[in-house]
């Protein structure tokens, strides 16, 4: 447990020194909704109708910026194996990055989120819902896309395969996360498509760790 | 304490070394020498079950050592050719991360290597030789009873070479064993060679 906190703390320490990669995630993320409008003309309706899936789409390629140097970078300087021999299991070592990634990235994308919901005409009273889906579907990604760097590392062209395998993992939770903010949008309840999302994390937190864990270990 | 048996690696289908056996007892000292691609490296990183070995057996009191991965992590500190260090963290705080998960005390490492003065400098203002005695102040962070060292005298100077000595020393009448892969003398006295 020490050892977990100890890696969570030096995730965040290292990006307040470089508050420029999650401010990049950020705007990346609100100008990729500012798109929407300009591509599709401002007509409200239709805006608001893609609002949902296209908050999740932007908001999880945002997320996948900064994941191909979540090892990357620790491999290069050598930390890497420093990691691995500091005593934490590998799996403990992915989950720790795996939540200091969501914080320096998912946390911001939240803090971002009703710029983005603004300019694609999201109705006020789902901004809250928008912002849950959001943080439970980034949540997931910062789980698989851990896995992901794991296994890409040291591949060849890792960056190109890394949104590759990521991606295609994370439809359920564009579905689910879009869904809620749909039914939100439409005066229903949200609770279900949440609780499905909420269940897709429980699911990925413990199997996405024990498969970067191998995949560093094995490397 | 850590006995080597018939340890072979391979890269790809090329095999680095093979038939490879030692004994290193407790405050024993090793020094892996060989020309550059001879496996001193790979054969550090194997002693810390960094990568496995292709065949052999490597034993740790008598059992084997990579049986438990973490516990062998535990009593292991290796220092690559590599220095681990994070350009925008200071050097006390590049430190204090490792002092977190093994115990032990930032300032006193530092004064082991002659850092005090650079503590609160970023490690990316530190000079090569600087780097260098940072990574190496992790060894006297906590004690741990088997070193690995990859080079570790590149680009030290001399009073640095002597520093390091007196903490190799002090570690071997401790009882910690070292193995050490250079082409620098070194300051290891009564230390075996094993060409690679």
């Amino acid at each position: 447990m020490r050892g977990f906190a100890a890696v969570l703390g030096r995730e965040v320490r290292l990006a307040l020194r470089h508050p420029g990669d999650s401010l990049a995630a950020m705007l990346f993320f609100v100008l990729v909704c500012a798109l929407f409008p300009f591509g599709i003309g401002p007509a409200p309706e239709i805006l608001a109708r893609i609002a949902p899936g296209a908050l999740l789409a932007a908001a999880l390629l945002a997320a996948l910026l900064p994941l191909d140097r979540l090892f990357g970078a620790e491999a290069e300087d050598g930390s890497l194996d420093q990691l691995l021999l500091s005593g934490l299991a590998p799996a403990a070592l992915a989950a720790a990055k795996a939540l200091g990634h969501w914080i320096v990235t998912g946390l911001p994308l939240l803090a971002a989120s009703p710029v983005a919901c603004a300019m694609l005409n999201l109705p006020v009273e789902a901004w809250g819902v928008a912002a849950l889906a959001l943080g439970l579907a980034t949540a997931v990604l910062s789980l698989f896309g851990t896995a992901g760097a794991a296994l890409t590392l040291g591949a060849r062209r890792g960056g190109v395969l890394l949104p590759l395998l990521v991606l295609p993992l994370s439809i359920p939770a564009v579905i689910f996360g879009a869904a809620a903010i749909e039914a939100a949008a439409a005066g229903l309840g949200a609770r279900p498509y949440l609780l499905l999302l909420a269940a897709l994390l429980a699911l990925a937190a413990p199997l996405a760790p024990l498969a970067a864990g191998a995949a560093l270990r094995g490397d | 304490m850590l006995e080597a048996q018939d340890l072979a690696c391979w890269r790809g289908d090329r095999a680095i070394f093979a038939g490879l056996s030692f004994h290193l007892p407790a405050g024993g000292a090793l020094l892996l020498t060989g020309p550059n691609g001879a496996g001193k490296s790979s054969l550090l990183r194997l002693l810390a079950g960094l990568i496995p070995a292709a065949e052999g057996l490597l034993l740790w009191d008598g059992a084997d050592a990579l049986a438990d991965l973490a516990g062998h992590a535990r009593r292991t500190r290796y220092l690559s050719h590599q220095d681990a260090l994070k350009p925008s963290l200071t050097a006390a705080e590049n430190l204090a991360f490792y002092a977190r998960l093994w115990g032990g005390q930032v300032a006193p490492a530092l004064v082991a290597l002659g850092l005090a003065e650079l503590a609160d400098l970023p490690a990316r203002m530190l000079s090569a030789g600087q780097k260098r005695r940072l990574a190496l102040a992790r060894l006297a962070l906590a004690p741990a009873p088997l070193w690995l060292l990859d080079e570790p005298t590149v680009g030290l100077d001399t009073a640095s070479v002597a520093r390091l000595g007196a903490l190799l020393a002090a570690h071997r009448a401790g009882g910690g064993a070292v193995v050490a892969a250079t082409h620098l003398p070194l300051p290891l006295p009564d230390a075996k060679e094993l060409a690679l």
